[in-house]
């Protein structure tokens, strides 16, 4: 099962072959995935498991009409069933679509995910053994009643190949560690998390280094059970910083799924949702304050959905969204901008070889500012200091948002005096980040990304990046858990 | 194509059983579809394409030693041959190196079972347009999705189990404007035009009463209905974060903790129940044990099962009862009140009349506090008339008030709602559920 198919010469000439050559546009887009999924839970290994997917998704437009099949028969005959099926698609669908215009793009060219210390130099008897280790870290006081360290190592080979010529290969290759800690008391139970939402990349076992994955488990068990005694979060309108971990959760409800230009146009309004951001907005309307600056940026070494193309096949490149707080450009790929007339990026992403490309995330990054996060406390008389998200919720607009986290700090007077449990808050994406006043700086900022964004109908899951300082909001309704 | 998957599942676990070694054991999961899938926006498609998928999961067992594999099934039965026949060697070798697994437990009395649903779907053509004809002048944004969906188990001690429908499952709006849709979903087996105008009619009422001119409503407390839809987003949530799960519970996780930590009870009305016999999951599981009828959950608003993986069965010695290892369940019940359903607008009286719920996720977790938003069509009643659709709200509120203190009553109707998702493949989960009178809910922004 180690055999690389995106190097079997033979397999792309089978592609190249099955494409029908008197439509206006075909594309075969090969995803060849491997996995490995390794769990430790209570110092107990789980059962491992090696996942492998692979499949083709056939794409035609034709005639003003669009039609796709996917399939993981990769034989001449497979592939020719799955033209004949796409073929069809597009004559039924002729004169009744949104769009008629295909995507532009047919760039030649390669990606691959940058890795220092490929993932087999670490044998599996060892990966078993460090996740034995943290295991141990976790499990140190009879009050931390369930604790698991995980590692996910993931593969996916990509090859895209068009009718007019395009051919782009795509090597990643990402890991996700992740620790967990459980403490109870009573009727208060508390978690501690690492990895999950935030720390995972693109790479080899250095990914581990980078986030400090060998030296996370002491700490978040310890943190579990500081939380059991903890006070719960006061209730009031005050200062709100969030560390980077929590700031990978605001940039991506209430920044990166407003922007997408799907959204604008219509098309998640019967799931995922409809967006508070009107055409009209891009170019002058006031998303924050002058401290914002966010880009898009595929470019980033090792960030999660760091690319070179997208699976459209429009070359990726970096890009200011908002720039000193005014909106300047939207998330949509070449179709999406072709329908709204807005500007876009490279971001038309399918999650697998069976699910169509749709307008996602992928990395979107706040900038860093200037002070540091010692100096962002310091300018705090009343707040607190939020690490770590564990709920979020936002209208079907991405407008009115509540997000909790694991880990609380209050700040009083410029100083942390203490950890709080069970902290929310609560605000309005439109106004929100207005009150953005303080942006730390490079020391602060942490490249990560998150692995489970849902979207899509068809539903889909991708990984998208974001990385970011800690970033200080005022006046934030924040808020404890239920007394 | 379905019988022929069934078939040739089952010859090619026949024959890898063939080439174990030893002592062996080999279990099987097979999970297919072949689906049509049709996305539209504004009556137009967006995308359309056909989806065909076969995933073979099988996990390699040695006495207590054992690990798992998967990949997806290409249907040409020597390539995989070759491919089980690779993984099974790469399981093998790494099975070397693992350690007694001792909460591994696999159904050792075979038992085979086979329930085949068969449907009549129209062909993909006829559907967009019958869709498109019923959404003409109207703005429709949705998603249609048929076809076949199976899950097959076998082992090499010869159990075989086979579950397999053919299902149409149409999940659109009417949308009027901004946040203000009509939601609706015409699913099942055998799609009957007349069934289908009877869906749009209801549409096309639901969307004229949103033409009224919204109210903003302050945070505050409120009387409300929740619709079966509502109270599906709601219950989903404590699913899927462990509340009926063994393992959740045991280690303080469940959302419910506080009626196993203080004695917290939900209103006596409540019944919930794990419902195979009457929902579309299959109803074995992937270690190759027989899920029973029913698993009594919360009656009469007290604990009573939790739902019970062969893993948890090991870790806590007591009987498993078919739960796949994230342990929720698959075919919620809740057991019906006597709210006459025809008069509810009557019996709320003047509220709050919530359509839909989205996005719910917890604010306190251990506390069931939940928060969530209202969706698409929310109205504010007032007489049991709807006065005026309502802007979309948060809400902010545990389960021990909306389903405790707070709840007034139940519908003496259930809706069956069908799981729409179609993350990896075609959800087979579905409940059954009453809409719930809320005495006062609360809103926070």
């Amino acid at each position: 099962m180690t055999d690389l198919l995106i190097e079997s010469s033979q397999l792309e000439e089978l592609l190249r072959q099955a494409l029908p050559t008197d439509v206006d546009y075909a594309s075969a887009r090969l995803v060849d995935e491997r996995s490995e999924h390794l769990s430790v839970r209570q110092n107990k290994l789980e059962p491992i498991f090696n996942d492998f997917d692979t499949g083709v998704m056939i794409s035609i437009w034709d005639g003003g009409g669009l039609g796709y099949a996917a399939t993981a028969d990769l034989s001449a005959s497979g592939l020719a069933a799955a033209v004949a099926q796409a073929r069809h698609w597009a004559s039924v669908t002729a004169g009744a679509m949104v769009t008629t215009a295909p995507p532009s793009e047919h760039a030649v060219g390669t990606y691959a995910s940058p890795v220092e210390v490929d993932w087999d130099t670490l044998p599996l008897t060892d990966r078993l053994e460090l996740l034995q280790q943290q295991s141990r870290l976790l499990g140190i006081d009879e009050r931390i009643v369930d604790w698991r360290a995980s590692l996910v190592r993931r593969e996916v080979d990509q090859l895209l190949v068009t009718s007019g010529g395009a051919r782009i290969e795509q090597r990643f290759r990402f890991v996700y560690p992740s620790l967990r800690a459980t403490a109870n008391e009573g009727a208060n139970t508390q978690i501690r998390t690492f990895g999950g939402h935030a720390f995972c990349g693109q790479g080899g076992a250095e990914v581990l280094g980078r986030y400090g994955f060998g030296d996370a488990a002491s700490q978040i068990a310890e943190q579990a059970l500081e939380l059991l005694t903890a006070p719960n979060c006061p209730t009031e309108t005050m200062d709100l910083l969030l560390a980077p971990d929590q700031m990978v959760l605001q940039i991506h409800e209430s920044i990166g799924h407003p922007l997408e230009l799907d959204r604008i146009l219509g098309d998640e309004r019967n799931y995922a949702g409809t967006s508070f951001v009107t055409p009209e907005m891009f170019g002058s309307f006031q998303y924050g304050s002058e401290l914002l600056n966010v880009t898009f940026d595929p470019t980033v070494p090792g960030q999660l959905a760091s690319y070179g193309f997208d699976d459209d096949g429009t070359p990726a490149v970096r890009q200011h969204l908002i720039d000193n707080g005014i909106l300047v450009r939207g998330l949509g790929g070449d179709v999406s901008q072709a329908r709204s007339g807005l500007p876009g990026v490279a971001n038309s992403r399918a999650s697998g070889w069976n699910r169509p490309p749709i307008d996602r995330m992928a990395n979107l990054n706040v900038e860093p500012g200037e002070s540091t996060v010692e100096e962002l406390i310091g300018s705090i008389e009343d707040g607190v200091y939020l690490h770590t998200n564990n709920s979020w919720s936002i209208d079907d607009s991405r407008n009115k948002f509540q997000f909790s986290c694991e880990f609380g700090q209050r700040i009083e007077n410029g100083e942390i005096t203490g950890t709080v449990r069970n902290p929310s808050y609560r605000g309005i994406s439109r106004t929100f980040w207005r009150n953005l006043k303080g942006v730390a700086d490079a020391n602060s900022f942490t490249v990560m990304g998150t692995p489970n964004c849902g979207k899509g109908e068809l539903n889909q899951m991708v990984g998208t990046g974001h990385a970011s300082p800690a970033c200080l909001f005022g006046d934030v309704e924040v808020f404890g858990g239920e007394e | 194509m379905s019988e022929a998957d069934h078939t040739y599942f089952d010859e090619l676990i026949t024959a890898a059983t063939t080439r174990l070694v030893g002592d062996e054991v080999l279990l099987a999961n097979v999970t297919g579809e072949r689906t049509d899938f049709i996305r539209l926006n504004n009556n137009d498609v967006r995308q359309a394409g056909t989806v065909v998928q076969r995933r073979l999961a099988v996990d390699l067992i040695e006495g207590q030693r054992h690990v798992a594999g998967a990949f997806q099934l290409t249907g040409e039965r020597s390539i995989d041959d070759a491919r089980l026949t690779a993984l099974l060697g790469q399981l093998r070798e790494q099975r070397r190196l693992v350690a007694d697994d001792p909460y591994l437990l696999f159904n050792t009395s075979p038992t085979s079972t086979e329930r085949i649903e068969a449907g009549s779907i129209p062909e993909p053509d006829a559907a967009l347009a019958d869709i498109r004809a019923a959404g003409k002048g109207r703005d429709l944004v949705g998603i249609y999705a048929a076809g076949d969906t199976y899950s097959g188990f076998a082992n090499s001690l010869g159990q075989r189990n086979w579950f397999q429908s053919a299902t149409f499952n149409l999940d659109w709006c009417f949308y009027l404007q901004a946040d203000k849709a009509a939601k609706n979903l015409y699913a099942g087996f055998n799609w009957d035009e007349d069934a289908f105008a009877r869906k749009i009619d209801w549409s096309n009422r639901q969307l004229a009463a949103l033409e009224r001119d919204p109210i903003n409503l302050l945070p505050g407390e409120y009387r409300t209905y929740l619709a079966p839809r509502a109270m599906e987003e709601f219950v989903h949530l404590m699913s899927v974060y462990g509340a009926f799960g063994q393992r959740a519970h045991a280690t303080r996780q469940t959302p419910l903790l506080r009626m196993i930590a203080d004695d917290a009870t939900l209103s006596p009305l409540i019944t919930i129940s794990e419902n195979t016999a009457e929902g579309i999951a299959p109803n074995f599981q992937s270690a190759g044990f027989i899920r029973p009828a029913t698993v009594p959950l919360v009656v009469d608003g007290q604990y009573a099962q939790t739902l019970v993986s062969p893993r948890s069965a090991q870790e806590y010695g007591i009987p498993t009862n078919g739960a796949s290892n994230g342990e929720y369940p698959e075919s919620m019940t809740i057991a019906p009140g006597t709210v006459a359903t025809s008069t509810v607008s009557e019996a709320l009286d003047t509220g709050l009349f919530v359509g839909n719920l989205w996005y719910t996720n917890f604010s306190d977790r251990m506390a069931c506090r939940t928060t969530g938003m209202t969706r698409f069509a929310t109205f504010w009643v007032e007489d049991g008339e709807i006065v005026a659709p309502v802007s979309v709200l948060r809400f902010d509120d545990t389960a021990y008030n909306l389903l405790g203190d707070q709840l007034e009553g139940l519908t003496d109707e259930t809706e069956v709602l069908l799981d729409t998702s179609t993350y990896i493949e075609r959800s087979t989960m579905s409940s059954q559920l009453p809409g719930a009178l809320v005495g006062a809910m609360r809103f926070v922004l």
